[in-house]
């Protein structure tokens, strides 16, 4: 197998875009990839698009045509392939054309990832949403995907220490990232207060522990590492890319309180870039609600079981601690297109390593990882990255 | 939801019905019908749950989709059926009265309905047992 480069990265700013359409996002983050490569359209071989429901969202299927097409690549004819996986569809989009490139079927590879989700009604969303989840046993008993994971913090509540305080800390860091993230959804801090008098959603998560409803597309240009220097002065290594699954419903899951894919594939993707957590100097976890962020940076070995709630409150995932999480501000703060997510965390990652994340870089990062999940954990994405 | 794809499943969503592996003694709900630890040796028979079980953790929905919106705040929990599958379900009681661990028992339920002209969903709700 080849090794694999990011030779350009593009991000539209995320946000509610109601002057924006599904076709506008994706080739306005498309473009700015291109640029980033210094690359034109005629070059790339093929595209892998992460969308988890614009059948839902906006009325439209075929999304690989589609956005070929309004890429201006429709007369060249390039495999153009959709994927989904839920929240995880751009993390796994992503890992397509990592294969692609390194199997040496392709060597330019689009990966990106867009949802428009602000044209149907809050409810329809909501919707929409908990078909990430099992429909017929989670879904039409009345779960919300909010519902999911506030069952997940009881559980986890109820036999480790985490305080309703720590929790909020998670959403507190996310903003206080954000505000430094121009492309992100919310550029305000919050306080705790700001999250213990937010409307209740799903005790015991309230608005503020949740991921918003956002816009938004983003595109990573890869290509064969020994191609890379072609394009750009700044290629950045793919370490590894791993995949993993799990039972759909969070109610047969081993353990309510740990992603057993997230570990699957951390222990695959560690194992692959012969690294540890101790090599990994920043890391973009799935942060749909701030439940999320303590199991994962608990299963992807940064802390103890249990321990995640005391790691957050010491600063340890802050900019300056021991592992800084979630420098975008997540998508808490930066904000959660669902099918764009995981290309937007590589996005991240790609600008920290090049040290170009202005107020809120990383000094001296030289390895990344991102984490993406599908749903309540029935598919995670874990990939690893590295300057040269 | 439409009525064919409610109604192929009345047997579970009405009575708890699933299946069980004669050679291992497991039980699955939804049912199954191939047994994943015996593998070709499983013999699958159906199984209707006691209705009995216990709940593992639990929340309160206070912002529901459309069709659940009428019943919020609710509660919904996953519950450890006494033969060992674990379901999703809500539960019928106060939101301050439910606590990990407590007992409950099925309870046949209005679950949601298609607007409201549209068909009835029934299906398994809990109650408590204490």
């Amino acid at each position: 197998m080849r090794d694999v480069a990011i030779i350009g990265v593009g991000c539209t700013t995320f946000g509610e875009k109601w002057g924006s359409s599904f076709q506008d996002l994706f080739v306005e983050a498309g473009a700015l990839a291109l640029e980033d490569a210094q690359l034109s359209g005629e070059k790339i071989d093929a595209m892998y698009v992460g969308n988890m429901s614009a059948g839902r969202f906006i009325e439209q299927e075929h999304i690989g045509a589609l956005i070929a097409d309004y890429a201006g690549l429709a007369t060249r004819h390039i495999p153009s392939t959709r994927v989904e996986a839920a929240c995880a569809s751009g993390g796994l989009a992503f890992r397509q054309a990592i294969i692609a490139v390194a199997s040496g079927m392709e060597d330019i590879v689009v990966a990106a990832g867009v949802e428009k989700m602000t044209d149907v009604e809050p409810g329809a969303s909501t919707d929409t949403l908990t078909g990430a989840a099992d429909r017929e046993w989670e879904g039409f008993m009345g779960a919300t995907f909010p519902g999911l994971y506030a069952m997940i913090a009881t559980d986890y509540m109820h036999r480790y220490p985490l305080t309703r305080e720590q929790l909020a800390l998670v959403a507190v860091k996310n903003h206080y990232n954000g505000a430094r993230n121009p492309i992100a959804q919310f550029q305000q801090e919050i306080t705790v207060d700001t999250v213990l008098k937010s409307t209740m959603v799903a005790e015991p998560l309230r608005l503020f522990d949740c991921s918003p409803i956002t816009d938004g597309a983003a595109a990573v240009i890869v290509a064969p590492l020994e191609r890379a220097r072609e394009f750009t002065d700044t290629p950045i290594k793919v370490l590894a890319s791993a995949q993993a699954s799990d039972t759909i419903t969070l109610h047969d899951r081993r353990d309510i309180s740990t992603l057993d894919a997230t570990i699957a594939a951390r222990e695959r993707a560690f194992k692959i870039a012969r690294v540890t957590h101790k090599d990994i100097d920043l890391v973009e976890v799935h942060d749909c609600f701030t439940i999320a962020e303590i199991c994962a940076i608990e299963d992807l070995g940064f802390c103890k079981k249990g321990g995640a709630g005391k790691f957050t409150a010491d600063g340890e995932t802050a900019l300056g601690g021991k592992i800084p999480v979630n420098t975008s501000g997540g998508l808490k703060a930066c904000g959660h297109p669902v099918g764009a997510t995981g290309i937007k965390q590589v996005f991240e990652v790609v600008q920290q390593l090049r040290g170009e994340a202005g107020k809120r870089q990383i000094d001296g990062a030289t390895i990344g990882m991102t984490h993406n999940v599908g749903g309540t954990g029935g598919t995670v994405a874990v990939h690893i990255m590295g300057v040269l | 939801m439409s009525v064919a794809r409610f109604w192929r499943k009345i047997p579970q969503r009405y009575n708890l019905l699933g299946t069980r592996c004669e050679t291992c003694g497991k039980h699955f709900f939804p049912p199954r019908s191939f047994c994943p630890e015996c593998r070709r040796t499983g013999r699958i028979v159906d199984y209707k749950f006691k209705g009995t079980g216990t709940i593992v953790t639990y929340t309160v929905i206070h912002a529901a989709s459309e069709q659940f919106e009428h019943l919020t705040p609710y509660v919904l929990a996953i519950v450890q059926l006494d033969e060992g599958p674990r379901m999703t379900a809500q539960i019928v009681s106060k939101a301050d009265e439910i606590k990990i661990g407590m007992r409950v028992k099925r309870a046949f339920r209005r679950i949601a309905a298609d607007g409201e002209s549209g068909v009835i969903h029934y299906g398994t709700k809990f109650i408590p047992l204490e």
